[in-house]
């Protein structure tokens, strides 16, 4: 039996009366891939960051390669051979790709050697590891997936032997996502042992050699792969059973509700996001718009919620929406029936320093029910939050506390509760379960379909395939400002989604099946 | 106009143009670190005061010039204090810098010299000589009839005081350590991703608080070179918004090096023009009002800043302190 290379035992961290690790032990065995699986605020981050260097431990002994080690700054992470990829990239996006890899790990104080010697350094590593990469090339003109194999890249310059990464697949389109696993079994069949954080079940059974299990700060289970299965683990995250998948009846669609006609938006930079897509949403029917973000999907979901000016058509229930003039607001959009989960309930959906009430009265706080003359029934509206509190589920079922309060989930339920309890004809929902845990996901997902069961209209714009496919009626994929095609959901694969996602129309032999 | 005039106009652009420059680059390397700095006229501002009141007093420039470095490189490391260490807003501090450098200086000057608010004239080596070179023509009348390369070399080459020369080699040297050693690359890029700079194992406020300092020195030149070199003492408020005007030319010239020094010169250029209303009437064939002329320096600040330059993309995190997150 082989020693693990890394090892902590009794890792504990506290943030404030907050305990985000509470007693974390793990091993992790050399050349393996190695999943640590949980729900967002199950404290897999905080660990990771631990690990190198952005946090201490408050108590707790790391061992690398049966050496204690004491990793105070990443600096001395670095040192002990741990290399981290972030979720969100630690790249100088106006630098060239050799320059962020030389960057901090420079030879000497000249650059010119430094970067020489990088850039024969970086030949090598590409070939050893299948990573192609232009050195040349600046960060801010390259996708999003070489931009993740120059931080690869980066960690191996280093002499990482334990990559560490984070959420990696978040950003990556299925193809993408395929090619970065092929890479990660070429650095573990090079002897490199990878450690994988995510919460996409998928992606634990399909690459990794062994997993652990975090629930609200506490390492719950270390399992071998091939051992487990994907409801155990769902389970063992949540801490009980959970539908992986919504049940939902097939729709019965009705009338258009919504139709749009060759919209066109251009940004502030002069750049056209939406380059003339055309849809329709029939009552009781869910379309979903799949896509890797930033190809027009949020620019279209914010003309729809009248977040920003476009040309084009659009119309509800067959009358004209104003695109560009006075009656172009969100205001006007909510009385013609029309809901709006934003993507980013941070900053769209919710203000974070305000209480779930006020919250949960934007956008409605005009309603009469809610209004004396010109005073605010404050108490109406507090009542009538408990109420959608309650029914959403929402915990803590306080409304006196502010948005940043609770959970990311939580947060979601508050948005999601106001726009569905105003029962929208229309209801515009973006990545309506992102950062949310599992359990949250599959209460919102059962209430999406119940609206829709009830004869509402759901555009549903998600970067998860997963979600898109569970939901929508009818997907259409948005690639590069445009629809790249419609499919019905049981009539197609991940795999042709996402060549579509990728821009490719061609048909997919076999995928059609 | 003839020749001569013209490498006069050139001569006092150029005298015009060195504490720009060197204001312009310490601005250069204090935002390409991610730190706005306003605070440019004060920490001048205090360096001139300090540097004419040391030399006056001492009777040596050079022992004025690094009491002007000391005083603006206080200034800087409160500057570093409130935006690096306490994450304080950059603007207020530059604000709170420029307020402070206002008020200290006619104070302690009053009390120190009691002249008003500014310093004894100063005279022989309490202030900068020009440095003459060798084979150049000291006499206005000789060089009247010297032939043009005699008059450029004369007056426009020959004849600046040190800090002339030292802020346009200081161009060069500044491109050379942004774009060819190490510690520029570290330093632009912490000024357009910290967070990258930080995961490479290396510290954030070390690197800011170098290119804060650096400009605090840089701005005591600046400083020094207006009561000791361009004029022969302080006065009251002498840098007249000389900060900002190189904060306008740092935009200009997109934070680039190279580009400073034309963007200095061009403003040194419509100053030295101010000084000349009788030139540019010859040239226009029209009498400009002498104010118009002095305005023209912030007018064309006022357009940089309003964007009509085109488009200038500051350092990505500048004015943004840096708090570590996953």
């Amino acid at each position: 039996m082989t020693d693990p290379v890394l090892e902590l035992i009794g890792i504990s961290k506290s943030f404030g009366p907050v305990q985000a690790n509470k007693d974390i032990s793990l091993r992790v065995m050399p050349g393996t891939i190695h999943g640590i699986i949980g729900e967002n605020g199950a404290g897999k981050s905080t660990l990771m960051s631990i690990l190198y260097g952005f946090y201490r431990a408050d108590s707790g002994t790391i061992r690398v390669r049966g050496q204690e080690v004491q990793i105070a700054d990443s600096q001395a992470a670095i040192a002990a051979g741990i290399g981290m990829v972030f979720q969100h990239f630690k790249l100088v996006e106006n630098f060239t790709v050799l320059e962020n890899i030389v960057l901090g790990a420079e030879d000497s104080a000249w650059l010119r050697p430094s970067l020489a010697r990088a850039r024969k350094e970086l030949r090598s590593l590409s070939d050893d590891y299948g990573l192609s990469v232009d050195p040349d090339a600046v960060i801010e003109e390259i996708g999003v997936g070489m931009q993740q194999r120059v931080e690869i890249l980066k960690a191996l310059y280093r002499r990482a032997d334990i990559l560490i990464l984070d959420e990696p697949t978040g950003v990556l389109t299925p193809a993408e996502a395929d090619q970065l696993f092929r890479i990660l079994g070429r650095l573990r069949a090079e002897g490199k042992t990878v450690i994988l954080i995510t919460h996409k079940l998928r992606e634990i059974m399909e690459i990794t050699d062994s997993v652990s299990v975090m629930r609200r700060g506490e390492m719950v289970a270390s399992v071998t792969t091939r051992d487990t299965s994907p409801e155990q683990l769902a389970e063992l995250m949540v801490g009980r059973k959970v539908l992986l998948q919504v049940g939902k009846s097939p729709a019965r669609p009705g009338a258009a509700v919504l139709q749009v006609d060759d919209l066109r938006v251009t940004d502030a930079k002069g750049v056209q996001r939406v380059k003339g897509v055309s849809l329709t949403v029939h009552a009781g029917e869910i379309l979903g718009i799949a896509g890797v973000a930033g190809n027009g999907q949020s620019e279209l979901l914010e003309v729809l919620g009248g977040m920003r000016p476009a040309t084009g058509r659009v119309r509800m229930d067959g009358q004209d929406i104003d695109l560009t003039g006075h009656h172009s607001d969100g205001r006007t959009r909510r009385a013609r029936g029309i809901g709006h989960v934003p993507e980013d309930r941070q900053r769209e959906g919710l203000i974070m320093e305000f209480f779930a009430w006020e919250n949960v009265a934007f956008g409605y706080h005009d309603a009469p029910a809610y209004n004396h003359g010109p005073l605010m029934d404050q108490n109406a509206l507090r009542n009538d939050t408990a109420a959608k509190m309650a029914r959403f589920d929402v915990r803590p079922n306080n409304c006196w506390l502010t948005a940043r309060n609770f959970s990311g989930g939580n947060q979601q339920k508050i948005v999601v509760a106001r726009e569905i309890e105003r029962n929208p004809r229309l209801l515009l929902v973006g990545q309506p379960t992102r950062g949310v845990d599992i359990g949250a996901i599959e209460f919102i997902h059962k209430q999406l379909i119940a609206l829709r069961d009830a004869g509402a209209a759901i555009l549903l714009v998600s970067v998860e395939l997963d979600e898109i496919m569970a939901l929508s009626d009818r997907i259409a994929v948005m690639f590069d400002g445009q629809i790249m095609g419609e499919r019905q959901p049981d009539a197609t694969t991940v795999q042709e989604l996402g060549l579509l996602m990728a821009g490719m129309t061609g048909t997919v032999p076999g995928a059609a099946a | 106009m003839d020749f001569f005039t013209f490498v006069q106009i050139l001569d006092a652009t150029l005298r015009f143009a060195t504490p720009l420059l060197l204001a312009c680059l310490a601005g250069l390397f204090s935002e390409r670190a991610g730190i706005f700095d306003i605070g440019l006229e004060g920490k001048m501002l205090v360096a001139a005061f300090l540097a004419a009141a040391v030399a006056a007093t001492s009777g040596s420039v050079w022992v004025g010039l690094m009491a002007g470095i000391a005083g603006s490189l206080v200034l800087a490391v409160v500057h570093g204090l409130a935006a690096i260490t306490f994450r304080g807003n950059q603007l207020i501090s530059g604000v709170a810098v420029n307020f402070f450098a206002s008020g200290i200086t006619v104070v302690v000057a009053q009390s120190w010299f009691a002249q008003g608010g500014g310093t004894p004239q100063l005279s022989g080596d309490a202030r900068f000589a020009a440095i003459i070179w060798p084979g150049a023509l000291t006499k206005i009348r000789e060089l009247r009839a010297a032939d043009p390369l005699t008059q450029t070399y004369s007056e426009l080459i020959s004849g600046h005081a040190i800090i002339v020369y030292i802020a346009l080699a200081l161009v060069p040297l500044s491109w050379w350590v942004l774009y060819r050693t190490r510690f520029g690359l570290r330093l632009r890029a912490v000024g357009e991703n910290p967070a990258a700079v930080d995961t490479a194992g290396i510290s954030v406020v070390r690197l800011r608080f170098a290119a804060v300092l650096i400009a605090g020195v840089l701005c005591g030149l600046a400083g020094a070179y207006l009561s000791t070199a361009l004029q022969a003492g302080f006065s009251k408020e002498m840098t007249a918004g000389r900060g900002y005007i190189a904060l306008a030319a740092l935009i200009f010239a997109k934070w680039r090096p190279w580009h400073a020094l034309w963007a200095c010169l061009l403003f040194g250029f419509l100053q030295a023009l101010a000084l000349r209303p009788d030139v540019l009437e010859g040239v226009i064939g029209l009498k400009v009002q002498g104010q118009l002329l002095d305005a023209l320096p912030y007018i064309l600040t006022v357009i940089i800043l309003a964007g009509f330059v085109g488009k200038a993309i500051p350092p990505r995190a500048g004015g943004e302190p840096y708090v570590k997150e996953r």
